[in-house]
């Protein structure tokens, strides 16, 4: 393969952050190529700062260079200042590790965290020298792979992509690369794409769009069905799910980059799953079970990954890390392990609203008290029931309460707007319980803030907000400025709010069908890159390429769904059963909240039941503080499928409130 | 206790900033369990200075960092200066290269207080032999040479000439083996850094402005596009810095120098960076 450094070095000197394009972290590997190697080349489609911390795309890259017949180098979005200097100079999109043009890979993958960047997705693909739609790639061409979280509706990206792969990579990327391996000529290029294709299409967890018809109604002009176009073709793409978080313990070498990016520490994850249940949070809902990591390996993890990178920070990641079940006695062994020489800090990304929460916080952050982050996201208890974050205002005062008396001078609270049944008494509860925070404050200091930032909610597939028609610009806009207002008089409260047409076009995106190709194309070739970034966003854009296609913001976003209507990721499952789904939707507008299943009866929701998998905990004791410290009632387990770790953390478990101990039959073979 | 380092950056991490070297160091000080003392505070950081910062993109071979050891911990007293060179070498990213460790004794000074000059290495893309001659000569004629540029977010104009201390063209054959058309050449500059120093890149303006008064003079009616420089500019292509400089009662002298520093040093240096 080629180097391109001698032509990518003379652009350097004329670019904001050129660091971003000379790869060399600590961590970065020189994967030998080779005939019988199959290349990858990794990308995440924003910038090196935003997409360099990405822990997904970390572990596939170590995955993939620990086989004989894989290479994998990483690549990420140049900024706009870069592009324009590559394409003036005829210089493509190239690796970060040997700066070799992205058009010599035989894959091309895709990390997707959010809609926005398809339209970077379509320029990279554009800029690495390939043929923007996948119907006209040939033999000679890479073959462009997406995964993450908005893999689970990949319909509008079907024109570009070749495969999207569902659910957890770790084994399925090894399953991608033989069949890969077996297509591969020696001299690099295919075989014969099609039946490459076609036999990708048949690796569990992997969707190939070519590989299905699509029709619409003809009077409607609905989505009527998406259906195989071949016997061996399955109707139903399942979602892959690793059964057991330690026997995956990466990133083992995780890159430590030269310049600075965000989330810039050592990052560890806990579990992955949750089963909290919020109703508008997709990633909750389509990674279940929850999954732990045993103590054991997590300090071992924290222990090496602080000597290999000199990092002086650690974060217990997961989507809601107060609820791991030995949290506190391992927060506790990583803060006074005596190679930390107390100079560590512990952050947990995700807290939950408690005292007992802040308690731990309070622990881990010993000397950098800054600010504190709780995510109450409804503004009444009748909204948070209708979104299942089951949150008492008592819990939240108390939380806030403990943050500002031990301490800390800035709450910040996050919220939605736009949800489901909301009322402007629902949206005005915001600025009620946010005041009555900034007060709880005032007792403690007279200088304290809190900042509501506020977001406007965009259904997401796989969830059961999925039926949603999202709220207006103008709806959400009003909304704002409801906010905006009401908050005035109040001192030490600032209102934050993410941007309504933001929203909007993020909703054509998150459930459009295959038709909404053509829209982020058209956005595309008119130079919308970087729709992420506020100063590049550009709703006119999206709208006029709505309408060159005869869509429409109301159609494709602000529609509601009914059982009845064929979703373009009705053929694609995250192990959730669509009866489950319609019945929690239709549970929400009842303003009935479900429990924790972990604690709780299963309610068969399909993840872990239909799939022979299942909660994997390393205690018998729900963590302290309860379900989100609720006081939920924690005396009715014994029907969850759940699976102990064999070893337990040697630090008992903090009591439940109250003294209430569960025991948890473990059910299974295991 | 405070030991000073002498290292280089060269290579692809030129690129890097330097707060960026900074985290490199407090990670590769980290990693080697060195006993570094904390500032007190909310946010305790290690006691790290550096001496005058390099611009992104430039490439040094005389970079100085003092840090500071905590006296109150015992493993302090048995750190092997010797050693830490070695120790911490592999510990940093390729392209930074430890030359030299001392114990800091109480009377040095602070680098970036104490440094009065610096020397580099440029290379200068887009003029040839004889006409960068004559831009140096003209600027090293001139009594001042007027550039804009950029400070607290705001454009000044400043008379580089005082701090020009030092301008000649370098006699290297390295020139036609990167440009065959001969208009690549190296220079040396001795830069001063009092009261504000003075980057490559804004020499190299200089030396442009030189090439502007020049067309005027021989083309009076020229309407000032840039197409009037029949010459062409010349354009900064590469930078190195290979020494800073103490000045003090009239003698020059650097913050640490290589035990083995061989004559001809900024050369070697050129032919280095180049
Ligand atoms: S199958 Fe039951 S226990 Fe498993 S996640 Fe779904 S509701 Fe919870």
């Amino acid at each position: 393969m080629t180097s391109l450094w001698t032509q990518v070095e003379p652009l350097l000197a004329h670019v904001t952050k050129p660091a971003r394009y000379i790869g060399g972290e600590l961590g970065a590997q020189q994967p030998e190529h080779g005939p019988g190697v199959v290349s990858w080349l990794l990308l995440y489609p924003d910038t090196y700062e935003v997409g360099l911390p990405n822990q997904g795309l970390q572990i596939l890259y170590e995955l993939l260079n620990e086989r004989p017949d894989a290479a994998a180098e990483r690549s990420y979005a140049p900024w706009v200042d870069m592009e324009a200097a590559m394409r003036s100079a005829g210089v493509p999109l190239f690796s970060l590790e040997g700066h070799r043009p992205a058009a010599e890979f035989d894959v091309i993958a895709f990390n997707l965290s959010a809609e926005l960047v398809y339209t970077n997705v379509l320029n990279l693909i554009d800029l690495a020298g390939l043929p923007v739609h996948a119907e006209e790639r040939t033999d000679e061409d890479a073959v462009v792979i997406v995964g993450g979280h908005c893999a689970f509706n990949p319909e509008p990206l079907a024109d570009f992509i070749d495969c999207a792969v569902l659910g957890d990579g770790e084994e399925v990327v090894g399953e991608l690369n033989d069949v890969l391996a077996t297509f591969r000529r020696p001299d690099g290029g295919w075989t014969d794409r099609q039946a490459l294709l076609r036999a990708l299409a048949q690796v569990p967890g992997v969707y190939v769009p070519s590989c299905y018809d699509v029709s619409y109604d003809e009077t409607s002009g609905r989505l009527a069905a998406i259906t195989p176009r071949f016997p061996e073709t399955p109707e139903r793409v399942e979602k892959r799910t690793i059964a057991d978080l330690g026997a995956w313990p990466y990133p083992k070498q995780q890159l430590v980059p030269l310049i600075e990016v965000v989330h810039d520490r050592l990052n560890v994850e806990l579990f992955r799953g949750c089963t909290r249940g919020c109703r508008f949070c997709q990633a909750g809902m389509i990674t279940r079970p929850v999954r732990e990591r045993p103590a054991e390996q997590v300090r071992t993890m924290v222990r090496s990954g602080l000597d290999r990178t000199g990092y002086d920070e650690v974060a217990l990641t997961s989507l809601s890390s107060a609820d791991y079940s030995g949290i506190e006695p391992t927060v506790t062994s990583i803060i006074d392990d005596p190679s930390c020489s107390g100079q560590v800090s512990v952050s947990l990304p995700s807290l939950r609203v408690d005292a007992f929460t802040v308690g731990t916080a309070a622990q881990i952050q010993r000397v950098r008290r800054t600010g504190l982050t709780f995510a109450p996201e409804g503004g009444t208890w009748r909204m948070r029931q209708v979104i299942n974050k089951l949150i008492r205002e008592e819990d939240l005062y108390a939380a806030v309460d403990a943050a500002f008396s031990q301490g800390w001078k800035r709450v910040k609270l996050y919220f939605l707007i736009g949800l489901p049944t909301e009322t402007d008494e629902d949206t005005l509860g915001i600025v009620r319980l946010a005041s009555r925070c900034v007060e709880i404050g005032r007792r403690y200091h007279k200088g304290v803030t809190v900042t509501a930032s506020v977001g406007g909610f965009v259904p997401k597939v796989q969830t059961p907000f999925q039926w949603f028609g999202q709220n207006t610009i103008e709806e959400l806009t009003r909304k704002v400025h409801l906010l905006r207002d009401a908050a005035r008089p109040v001192r030490g409260l600032t209102i934050r709010w993410h941007d309504p047409k933001a929203s909007a076009a993020e909703g054509i995106s998150s459930r459009g069908d295959r038709r909404i190709g053509a829209v982020i194309e058209h956005v595309w070739r008119h130079g919308g890159t970087f729709q992420e970034w506020s100063e590049y966003f550009d709703l006119a854009l999206w709208t006029a390429a709505l309408e060159a296609h005869g869509m429409s913001l109301e159609d494709v976003a602000y529609r509601h769904r009914g059982e009845d209507d064929v979703l373009p990721w009705d053929h694609l499952s995250a192990g959730l059963h669509r009866d489950f789904l319609w019945q929690d939707w239709k549970d929400a507008l009842a303003e009935h909240g479900l429990e924790d299943c972990r604690w709780t009866p299963c309610y068969d929701c399909g993840a872990c039941t239909g799939f022979g998998v299942e909660h994997v905990v390393a205690s018998a004791v729900p963590p302290a503080g309860g379900s989100q410290g609720t006081g939920q009632d924690l005396s009715t387990g014994g029907q969850v499928p759940v699976r102990f770790l064999a070893a337990a953390p040697s630090g008992a478990a903090p009591a439940a409130p109250g003294g209430t101990a569960v025991t948890l039959a473990a059910e299974g073979s295991a | 206790m405070r030991i000073r380092f002498r290292f280089a950056k060269v290579g692809k991490l030129r690129f890097t900033g330097q707060r960026d070297v900074a985290r490199m160091w407090e990670r590769a000080f980290r990693r080697a369990s060195l006993p570094l003392a904390y500032t007190e505070g909310f946010s305790p950081r290690p006691q790290l200075s550096f001496g005058l910062a390099l611009p992104t993109g430039a490439e040094s071979l005389a970079e100085y960092l003092d840090v500071v050891l905590d006296d109150s911990r015992a493993e302090t007293a048995s750190v092997d200066l010797e050693a830490l060179p070695d120790l911490l070498g592999p510990l940093l990213p390729d392209g930074i290269v430890i030359e030299e460790a001392v114990v800091a004794e109480g009377r040095i000074g602070s680098l970036q207080e104490h440094i009065t000059s610096c020397s580099w290495t440029m290379r200068l893309a887009g003029v040839s032999r004889p006409e960068l001659h004559e831009l140096i000569d003209a600027m090293l004629r001139a009594d001042n040479v007027l550039i804009e540029r950029e400070r607290k977010g705001k454009k000044v104009i400043d008379d580089l000439r005082p701090s020009v201390l030092g301008l000649a063209m370098v006699d290297t054959v390295v020139d036609q083996e990167i440009d065959p058309s001969g208009r690549t050449v190296g220079i040396m500059a001795e830069l001063a850094t009092q009261p504000r120093g003075v980057r490559p890149g804004e020499l190299v303006a200089g030396l442009a402005a030189m090439a502007t008064q020049r067309d005027e003079a021989s083309q009076p009616m020229d309407d000032g596009s840039a197409e009037g420089h029949p010459n062409g500019l010349p354009v900064l292509d590469r930078a190195c810095r290979t020494h800073q400089w103490i000045e003090r009662d009239g003698l020059r002298e650097e913050p640490l120098r290589r035990r083995d520093d061989p004559a001809g040093r900024a050369t070697y240096a050129l032919e280095r960076a180049l």
